[in-house]
């Protein structure tokens, strides 16, 4: 570890810290329907596509409404893109004249991209024509995201209203997340991509002939191996800038090319890397701004905001130690950083990030439910590959996904206050609101889908051929193989941990179902909390009243998170990265 | 003694008790009767499995019978003990029950027929309506109403209190208990309860926990527990697929003891005990909840109502001082307040005698001697006072002295107009004493504040309660005394159904109200309160309106009632987070202790050092199923609770709850693996 690594790290916190609250009071005024600057010139737009589908801007709807609106918005996009992967051949912007997606494949990139997961079990590059990319691929990197949003502040209005049934309308938040928020951004965002060499363009690929041939080593159907020559080098392209901000910015993470955020042409520079790393977190950092200013309780919303700091720093300063230490199976190697190389164990990542911003990406991408990579993690060591799988399995509530984290640490808040909040002497209250059986009720039917979905999928996963076919390394590697990929469809994070081929009927289905489990059976239950709350009443705080902010709350908070995270998990990480870490300790790899 | 100050006195340990408790274990075993508990009944179903493993073992010498028979004991203890708890909490009531079944003893009753005539039938035959007579010695038969008469009544059976009470025909002592005792006079009364529903009945069911239900935050907190049961499920169902994939599968014995482990079984088992005790620590004080729900409530108040007289001062007002007016000697002023209050019997008056007896050792004069003319308080005049050897001495309010001594051609001095002014002012009542149309000063009768409720209302504020002081006072006054009280708020000239609008105001914030009452015109905001506490010797009205019942009549009870009712919902929190936090400990006993075979390296992670996978694993399971004997006594006395601010409250209860059961685990279990290891059992 260097103090250049360190003071990157912890600059980059400092800019999370400024944006959260200008951020944050900007949605409030997004979402409250309260006059913006941008008023001027998207007010006009918002009304006429009001008049055009003739939504009603100031009907409010109660939690079922809006749950079915929403599972609707999502269905037919999904079906959609489906439709529009399996009729690619036929349509216009195919370049590179890609056949139509297989059904497994387009049925798992549909759910995939609507439930914001962004697993890919392709690379873009070869499989997605121009067409699916911008109108299918990125559609859902905005749609997705603004879902997620709106969620969000649906449960922050259900703590804050009191005795109402009315929630806001799903289209109206949708159409003003869309418009004030997500596209704005956007459209900086990509111009600052393109000034670092991001690529924007509807060309077919470009051969070119490499300056220095290649020889690779091929095996061929019959296993005899081959030496090859390579002399040629295709060199892909495409409207990838004005993709890549939604990517980071809607935490979707789905990258236009199968390398994702590693490829020169999706992050070519320091400064690029660090601008996805921004906006990666910048709308879930907002949003406990916004749930401490909706709520009327600031300090609330900055001691949530503390306790995902805390989780971030413990994750990152384990990945960057894990990775920097190196590989202690290399001894005799200098595995030192110094002028000629970053040392440690470089495995996986590019030189142009080094250790410090490739664990801090790895951290980040899974805290948030981004899922963006600018390295393998399959190739990290065991204990930094570890703090990924963690993130994913706390339920990406590290900040989290775009909406998704705030209403996910809304559940761990309300299971927090219950279970402590009974050591004060009063029924457990959460921001004046009591918590009573109903809103437990779904509190553990959320972290219990969560549970399920990967624990299950995982046991079957790892017993059946049709599951263990696909692991590339055996051993306690494998295992993490197999848990990181439910973790991260069912967390909807989507990165992959590489390494383990998914592209089969068995983990195309699997995981495309473990998505919409995650997403959506998840959504369900926080949209009852988010309704029971907004009926009750407000009970005026006093002395006896549980305090959710401070620092004893957050430390409440981030217990919770750790003990239920853990104790779910802990055997299944026991037999997978920890018992790899102690074998490769003990001299011995997979 | 009386049967319930006996029942009172029974400590826990109490041999009849425990026994039954003993026995009562085994027959809560039935599966009909463990289902109602989630987490045990997984506890039970994972004994009767590795029951049936041991015998499998057995019959085909598969090995592990010692250890086999070791954890499946353990497990049937785990569930024994849980029972224990719950049996131990029911035994009190029950043995309460007993006696109280006694005083309900079959009496005979003298019931008047429709033609006036008196006819002796078995108690149990009265309805609703009948009326009977009672004489001295007879117990009453039924609840009911005195319709005519006046008595002394004993009411040990049901309060444990010893003097007798006065019960009389009309107003708001009225109300009789079925199995009390008339003791002198004879009563008229009207039976208001049928057979099986009488005080006494309801009162034998809640103390049984027969009629116990769940209550609102039970029933979350057993949802809790069931969700982290099913999690736990989980993780090890699919423990037994990781395991078999690394190639080192696991056996009935060890899946059990760590599913067993795992789920909240020390709170599980004791949740139901914990709900019990805090009814029972209620009864204790004498205090008779209507239901576990309004026990709950309790806790969550945030607004006391107190009547002012004889809840936060004492009964009447009382002389307390005298303001002589200038050039009048304060011995005076004494004396003649004195006399004129000779006659006085009201208990303002009397104060005024006693107040002079101590300050200037005036004591009653014989004045049969004297030709001495009391004239009586008259609406008219609104003076009292009396002639006397010529003296003609008067005390009444300032206007009617003014007027008196306007009359005479004397004014009231300046002086004397300011000090009466800052009495009113102070919340007193001033009362001026003139002779012969001259005033000679002023008499201060103020509310005497109860001792000690200054330091109970902080002691409510600091727990988070408002106190708001209902008087029909006017409200300068009232505010003079809220101040003096300490209370937070008050209600000044109120009238009943002002009491009602304010309940509704309160709640309609979103907050709980409590109160007590006793009269009639108190049954609908008792019955509107969230917590309605009525007195025991309020009417029936009163009784049935209100959640509870106080046998002690006391008012400030309310304030003891808010802190049982924390109590219980502390004790609860505090076992629920022991009991998830001491997972972090059983895993890593058990865990290592699975897989050490097939990677002697996870031997990294056994940091408490247990000698054997074996002794691991019980240890483990033998600390799941002692903690649950351990905590029995603090489930039954609940965590002690101390009103200070809910933050301070928290940090301390985790510190100790979650922190320790982190904590404390990892010393049970290394104890337990030396133990076991130096008695050779592993």
């Amino acid at each position: 570890m260097t103090a250049n690594g360190w003071f990157q790290i912890g600059f980059y916190l400092l800019v999370i810290f400024l944006l959260t609250k200008p951020v944050g009071i900007f949605m409030t005024r997004v979402f409250n329907r309260k006059k913006t600057f941008l008023d001027p010139v998207l007010r006009p737009i918002e009304r006429i596509i009001y008049r055009l589908t003739g939504v009603d801007e100031n009907h409010e709807m109660r939690w079922t409404e809006y749950a079915i609106a929403m599972l609707l918005f999502s269905g037919v996009s999904m079906a959609l893109l489906y439709l529009l992967e399996r009729t690619q051949k036929w349509l216009p912007f195919n370049r590179q004249e890609f056949p139509n997606v297989e059904p497994g494949l387009a049925f798992g990139t549909a759910a995939s991209f609507t439930t914001n997961t962004n697993w890919q079990a392709y690379s873009g590059e070869s499989t997605m024509s121009y067409l699916t990319q911008m109108a299918g691929l990125a559609y859902h990197n905005f749609a997705s995201a603004a879902v997620g949003i709106v969620l969000a502040i649906v449960v922050i209005r259900g703590i804050a209203r009191k005795e109402t049934d009315h929630l806001g309308n799903f289209w109206v938040d949708t159409t003003r997340c869309l418009l004030w928020v997500l596209l704005p951004v956007c459209l900086v965002g990509s111009l600052v991509f393109v000034s670092q060499g991001v690529v924007q363009n509807l060309k077919p690929y470009t051969t070119v002939q490499l300056i220095e041939p290649q020889s690779v080593q091929v095996t061929g159907a019959d296993g005899k191996t081959t030496t090859q020559t390579v002399t040629q080098q295709v060199i892909a392209q495409g409207p990838v800038a004005s993709q890549e901000v939604i990517k980071e910015f809607g935490t979707n993470g789905g990258g236009f090319f199968g390398a994702n955020s590693a490829h020169p042409f999706e992050n070519p520079t320091p400064l690029s890397n660090f601008v996805q790393l921004v906006l990666i977190f910048a709308i879930p950092s907002g949003l406990t701004y916004t749930l401490g200013r909706m709520t009327g309780s600031q300090r609330h919303g900055w001691a949530v905001w503390t306790a995902m700091t805390f989780l971030f720093l413990i994750g990152v300063a384990t990945a960057y130690w894990a990775e920097a230490r190196g590989n202690p199976m290399l001894a005799g190697v200098d595995q030192n950083p110094s002028a000629m190389h970053s040392g440690g164990n470089m495995e996986g990542k590019e030189v142009r990030f080094g250790i410090a911003n490739s664990a801090l990406f790895a951290t980040v991408t899974t805290d948030a439910s981004c899922g963006a990579v600018n390295s393998q993690h399959d190739s990290f060591t065991p204990l930094g590959g570890m703090v990924p799988l963690i993130n994913i399995m706390l339920g990406e509530v590290v900040f989290g996904g775009v909406g998704a984290g705030l209403y996910g640490i809304v559940v761990f808040v309300i299971l927090a206050v219950f279970i402590a909040g009974l050591m004060v002497g009063r029924t457990p209250e959460y921001l004046g609101k009591k918590i009573e059986s109903y809103d437990v009720k779904m509190a553990m039917l959320a972290i219990l889908i969560l549970t399920f979905t990967i624990l299950v999928f995982s046991a079957v996963a790892i017993v059946k051929p049709f599951g263990t076919s696909s692991i590339s390394n055996p051993g306690p590697h494998g295992l993490s193989q197999v848990l990181y990929a439910y973790v991260s469809s069912t967390g909807n994070n989507g990165s992959a941990f590489g390494g383990l081929g998914v592209n089969t009927m068995w983990y195309n289905t699997s995981t495309a179902v473990a998505q919409l489990l995650g997403r959506f059976f998840m959504i369900i239950p926080v949209l009852a909390i988010a309704g029971s709350l907004a009926k009750k009443k407000t009970v005026p705080e006093s002395a006896g009243t549980f305090p959710v902010d401070g620092g004893l709350f957050a430390s409440l908070l981030v217990s919770t998170i750790l003990i239920v995270g853990a104790l779910t998990f802990f055997p299944a990480l026991s037999l997978g990265p920890i018992l790899e870490h102690l074998l490769m300790s003990a001299g011995k790899a997979f | 003694m009386d049967p319930v100050a006996q029942v009172r006195k029974q400590s826990l340990a109490d041999t009849k008790i425990l026994s039954r408790a003993v026995t009562d274990s085994f027959l809560k075993l039935a599966p009909r009767t463990m289902v109602k508990n989630p987490v045990m009944f997984v506890v039970e179903v994972g004994a009767v499995l590795t029951t049936v493993q041991l015998v499998w073992n057995a019959f085909h010498h598969a090995g592990q019978i010692s250890f086999g028979l070791q954890i499946t004991l353990w497990l049937w203890f785990t569930v024994l003990f849980a029972n224990f708890a719950e049996a131990m909490a029911e035994g009190r009531g029950k043995a309460q029950a007993d006696t109280l079944r006694k005083a309900r003893a079959e009496t005979e009753a003298h019931l008047l027929t429709c033609d006036n005539k008196i006819k002796t039938v078995p108690s149990s035959k009265l309805r609703a309506g009948d009326i009977v007579v009672v004489a001295a010695g007879e117990f009453i038969p039924g609840d009911g109403e005195v319709i005519e008469g006046v008595a002394s009544v004993d009411e040990s059976a049901i309060t444990g209190e010893s003097a007798p009470v006065i019960r009389e025909s009309g107003g708001d002592r009225s109300a009789v208990t079925g199995g009390t005792r008339v003791l002198s006079d004879e009563i008229k009364v009207r039976i208001t309860s049928n057979p099986g529903e009488t005080f006494l009945d309801r009162m034998i069911k809640l103390v049984e926990g027969a009629s116990r239900q769940k209550t609102p935050n039970e029933i979350a907190l057993n949802i809790l527990l069931a969700g982290l049961t099913i999690i736990f499920l989980l993780a090890v169902v699919t423990l037994q697929p990781f395991a078999i994939y690394s190639g080192a599968p696991q056996g009935i014995f060890v899946l059990v003891s760590l599913l067993v482990c795992l789920i909240p079984t020390t709170i599980g088992g004791l949740l139901s005990a914990v709900g019990i005790a805090g009814m029972d620590r209620m009864i204790q004080r004498n205090v008779i909840a209507m239901s576990g729900r309004a026990v709950e409530a309790s806790g969550d108040v945030d607004v006391l109502l107190l009547d002012k007289t004889g809840t936060i001062t004492l009964g009447n007002r009382a002389a307390t001082q005298f303001f002589p007016a200038p050039g009048i000697e304060e011995r005076h002023l004494a004396d003649a307040a004195q006399l004129s209050s000779l006659a006085d019997e009201t208990p303002e008056g009397r104060s005024i005698v006693v107040l002079a007896k101590e300050r200037y050792n005036l004591r009653g004069r014989d004045l049969s001697m004297h030709t001495a003319n009391f004239v009586p308080f008259s609406a008219q005049t609104r003076m009292s006072g009396v002639d006397l050897d010529g003296r003609e001495v008067r005390k009444g309010a300032l206007e009617a002295i003014e007027r008196l001594c306007g009359n005479r051609g004397h004014r009231i001095p300046a002086e004397l107009q300011i000090c009466v002014r800052e009495i009113s002012n102070a919340g007193g009542t001033p009362l001026l004493v003139a002779e012969n149309g001259r005033v000679l000063g002023a008499i201060a009768l103020t509310d005497i504040v109860k001792g000690g409720m200054k330091e109970r209302f902080e002691h409510l504020r600091a727990m988070g309660i408002r106190t708001m002081m209902i008087t029909g006072d006017n409200p300068l006054t009232a505010a003079a005394i809220a101040r003096q009280a300490g209370v937070d708020d008050f209600l000044a000239e109120a009238k009943p159904e002002d009491k009602m609008a304010l309940i509704k105001r309160e709640q309609a914030k979103g907050k709980l109200v409590a109160m007590t009452g006793d009269g009639t015109n108190d049954a609908p905001a008792l019955a509107q309160a969230d917590v309605g506490v009525a007195m025991n010797t309020g009417t029936q009205a009163a009784k049935e309106a209100g959640n509870m019942v106080d046998l002690d009549s006391n008012p400030t009870k309310l304030i003891e009632i808010v802190e049982i009712g924390k109590q219980l919902l502390i004790t609860r929190g505090a076992l629920t987070t022991f009991s998830v936090a001491n997972d972090v400990a059983k895993y890593f006993a058990i865990i290592p202790a699975m897989f050490a075979a097939a990677f002697p390296q996870l031997e990294a992670l056994n940091i408490m050092r247990l000698r054997t996978p074996e002794s691991a694993i019980l240890s483990a399971v033998i600390f799941n199923a002692l903690i649950i004997i351990a905590l029995i006594p603090l489930a039954l006395r609940g965590v002690r609770y101390r009103p200070v601010g809910a933050a301070l409250l928290l940090s301390r209860n985790l510190l100790l709850y979650g922190v320790g059961g982190v904590i404390a685990p990892f010393i049970g279990i290394k104890l337990i693996d030396m133990v076991l290891t130096y008695l050779r059992f592993v």
